[in-house]
């Protein structure tokens, strides 16, 4: 589902120049419920926002469903963000004059989805959630975990084949925390790839797969180490 | 444009800033509401000046005698030139292009006007029959002087309409004679002007009759004729034709601006329209200036709309917001707050003109000072492009905005 090859990303501010990605060589196979973690400045947002389409990459490949993902107009990777992935975030990011329902149905709104239609279907989303009776409600008179599940729901809408999250328990207790990873494996059952970036252990191995990110390269999956210069001496050999 | 989203979306953001909407609202209604009363004043002007003119055929030219001011072979400054029949009679020979002409003669010293026991202060002019269409006289009743008259020196009087009803009240004038300097005139017609009141205390006598009734000889006062052409440059070629023509017949220097006033009522005219073109080109320069000042403001208070909401407009941008509908959302926003704020002002500044034009009516320099459909239609024209123009940059810039960055938390 996702690929990357030697991906390189650096960040230019001012007359510094900050190499984040340092050639990252990884594949998510369809379905996969994996975790990325690394301290900060270990380059895991940064990849997350290029896995998401938000941002691009200076140097390698990175393929979504099989399809090079290269420099695009913005209008394209607007579709393909809106076609493909589903993001939830720390902060839940809900729109504050919206409603639950609306916030959940706004993607279905930039797929042309008449408002009859797109409200019925978030009406049903909101009902997975298990908050049906808090759709009319804004999100300020949401709790945390609420709000996070309204962000579930609006990420699941389109259909999407991935799911991006971005410390998703971040700002939540352990109890809620726990629900929410919870409703994330059902998500993945129904063969959505999830890919969750944390910091928290317990929340690393609530996934089936753990990527440990330093200083911009691969540091272990699953508790193996990778060293890729070895690798790669070894391939030549 | 109709959807009911974008709609509930700018109404949202609107109510949520009350004050700040009202204050860029105004600039831009204010703006309007200047426009609307700078440009209903000056077409009040303008009607008002038009309306003035009517009284004559606009592309006249009047002859009157003057006192020279230079000596001319061997002949002495000072000297007074008389028109004569002479030069009436051999002007349309001498000059050509001449549609209509007449000459004036006023009987000398006071006049006065009476019939049967009731007097009035009258005005008399005696002239050619031409004169009532140089003059644009309208006869209501009988008819106007004409050449049988002149040729059989009749003593023949049209009167205006204010004469009617001060000497002869209820009763019809046709018929009956009217006594000016204690000689009888029979009334063979009453005419309106559209030159107001003053231009119907006037009686009209044939110039023949009345040269030689009030001692007059062969003196003539004044000359107006019509050119037959309505360009401005070919009558003032004819007015210095005529210029030369008299000067010849005179003796007096061409260059001699006293010894006759040549005036040229199209040219006049012409330039009048000049003057108010003028007027109108700086109302809409000032007007626009306003409503560019307005326009500067609802700008503004977008950017920071825009800077506010970053965030959300972040989040659109990750869920799958194209730039050209982040684009078209705060452009809606502008034109909505820019059109209905001008609207307001456009209604207001209408309102305020036809009040004026109600109470105080119409004077003769002053008349119907309203805004024309045109203007309506422009003013909106301009509203909608201008609330474009407002939201063009922000809108720019927010399609700009990278959602990495905006979602960043801080």
């Amino acid at each position: 589902m996702i690929r990357f090859e030697n991906l390189h990303k650096s960040y230019i501010t001012g007359s510094n120049k900050l190499h984040v990605l340092k050639g990252i060589d990884l594949h998510i196979k369809e379905g996969e419920l994996v975790s990325i973690m690394g301290s900060s400045g270990s380059g895991k947002s940064t990849l997350l926002n290029i896995t998401g389409i938000l941002d691009n990459y200076d140097e390698g490949r990175y393929y979504l469903d099989n399809m090079l993902i290269g420099n695009m107009s913005e209008k394209k990777a607007a579709m393909l963000r809106n076609k493909y992935i589903g993001f939830v975030f720390q902060s839940f990011n809900l729109i504050s004059f919206k409603n639950a329902l609306e916030n959940v149905a706004l993607p279905l709104y930039y797929q042309k989805v008449n408002r009859k239609k797109r409200n019925l279907i978030a009406m049903e989303y909101l009902d997975k959630m298990g908050l049906k009776e808090w759709a009319h409600h804004m999100p300020n008179e949401l709790s945390g975990g609420q709000k996070q599940r309204v962000a579930i729901a609006r990420s699941l809408i389109t259909n999407p084949k991935i799911i991006l999250a971005d410390e998703p328990t971040g700002a939540l207790d352990t109890t809620t925390s726990y629900e929410v990873m919870e409703i994330f494996k059902e998500i993945n059952q129904t063969g959505i790839t999830v890919i969750i970036v944390t910091h928290e252990d317990d929340i690393a191995h609530k996934t089936k797969k753990i990527i440990r990110l330093r200083d911009g390269i691969i540091e272990s999956i699953n508790g193996e180490p990778i060293n890729s210069e070895v690798f790669e001496t070894s391939l030549v050999q | 444009m109709f959807d009911i989203d974008k709609w509930q979306e700018i109404f949202n953001t609107i109510k949520k800033n009350k004050l700040r909407t009202f204050l860029t609202g105004f600039s831009v209604a204010w703006g309007i509401f200047m426009l609307i009363i700078l440009l209903g004043s000056g077409n009040g002007l303008q009607n008002g000046v038009e309306y003035q003119f009517r009284d004559d055929a606009t592309n006249s030219i009047w002859l009157y005698p003057g006192t020279t001011s230079k000596s001319y072979k061997g002949l002495q400054a000072n000297r007074r030139i008389r028109f004569t029949n002479e030069d009436f009679d051999n002007m349309p020979h001498k000059i050509a292009g001449i549609e209509e002409m007449t000459a004036r003669f006023y009987i000398p010293g006071k006049v006065d006007v009476s019939y049967k026991n009731d007097y009035g202060a009258f005005s008399v002019r005696c002239v050619h029959p031409a004169h009532q269409i140089i003059e644009n006289t309208h006869i209501i009743t009988g008819r106007y002087i004409n050449e049988k008259d002149l040729k059989e020196f009749r003593k023949v009087a049209v009167i205006g309409k204010n004469v009617k009803e001060g000497l002869y009240k209820e009763e019809n004038p046709i018929g009956k004679y009217i006594r000016i300097n204690n000689i009888e005139f029979k009334v063979v017609g009453v005419f309106t002007d559209t030159g107001g009141e003053e231009e119907m205390r006037n009686i009209y006598l044939p110039i023949s009759t009345a040269q030689k009734i009030f001692n007059g000889q062969n003196r003539v006062n004044q000359i107006m004729l019509i050119p037959k052409t309505e360009n401005v440059e070919e009558t003032k070629a004819m007015a210095k034709k005529i210029k030369s023509y008299m000067a010849k017949q005179h003796r007096f220097d061409v260059t001699d601006d006293n010894a006759i006033y040549v005036q040229n009522n199209l040219e006049r005219y012409e330039n009048v329209m000049m003057m108010f073109l003028g007027i109108d080109i700086f109302i809409w320069v000032i007007g626009i200036g306003t409503i560019i000042a307005g326009i500067v403001g609802v700008s503004n208070i977008m950017m920071i709309v825009v800077k506010e909401r970053t965030k959300e407009i972040g989040i659109r941008k990750a869920l799958g917001a194209s730039p050209s509908s982040i684009m078209g959302l705060v452009i809606l926003e502008s034109v909505a707050i820019t059109s209905f704020a001008g609207y307001i002002g456009m209604v207001l500044g209408v309102g305020l003109m036809e009040l004026i034009s109600s109470f105080a009516g119409s004077s003769d320099f002053f008349r119907n000072p309203q805004a024309s459909i045109g203007i309506a239609i422009a003013a909106t024209v301009l509203l909608v492009v201008s609330g474009i123009i407002a939201g063009v940059f922000p809108a720019r810039r927010a399609a700009k905005i990278r959602p990495i960055v905006a979602l960043r938390d801080e």
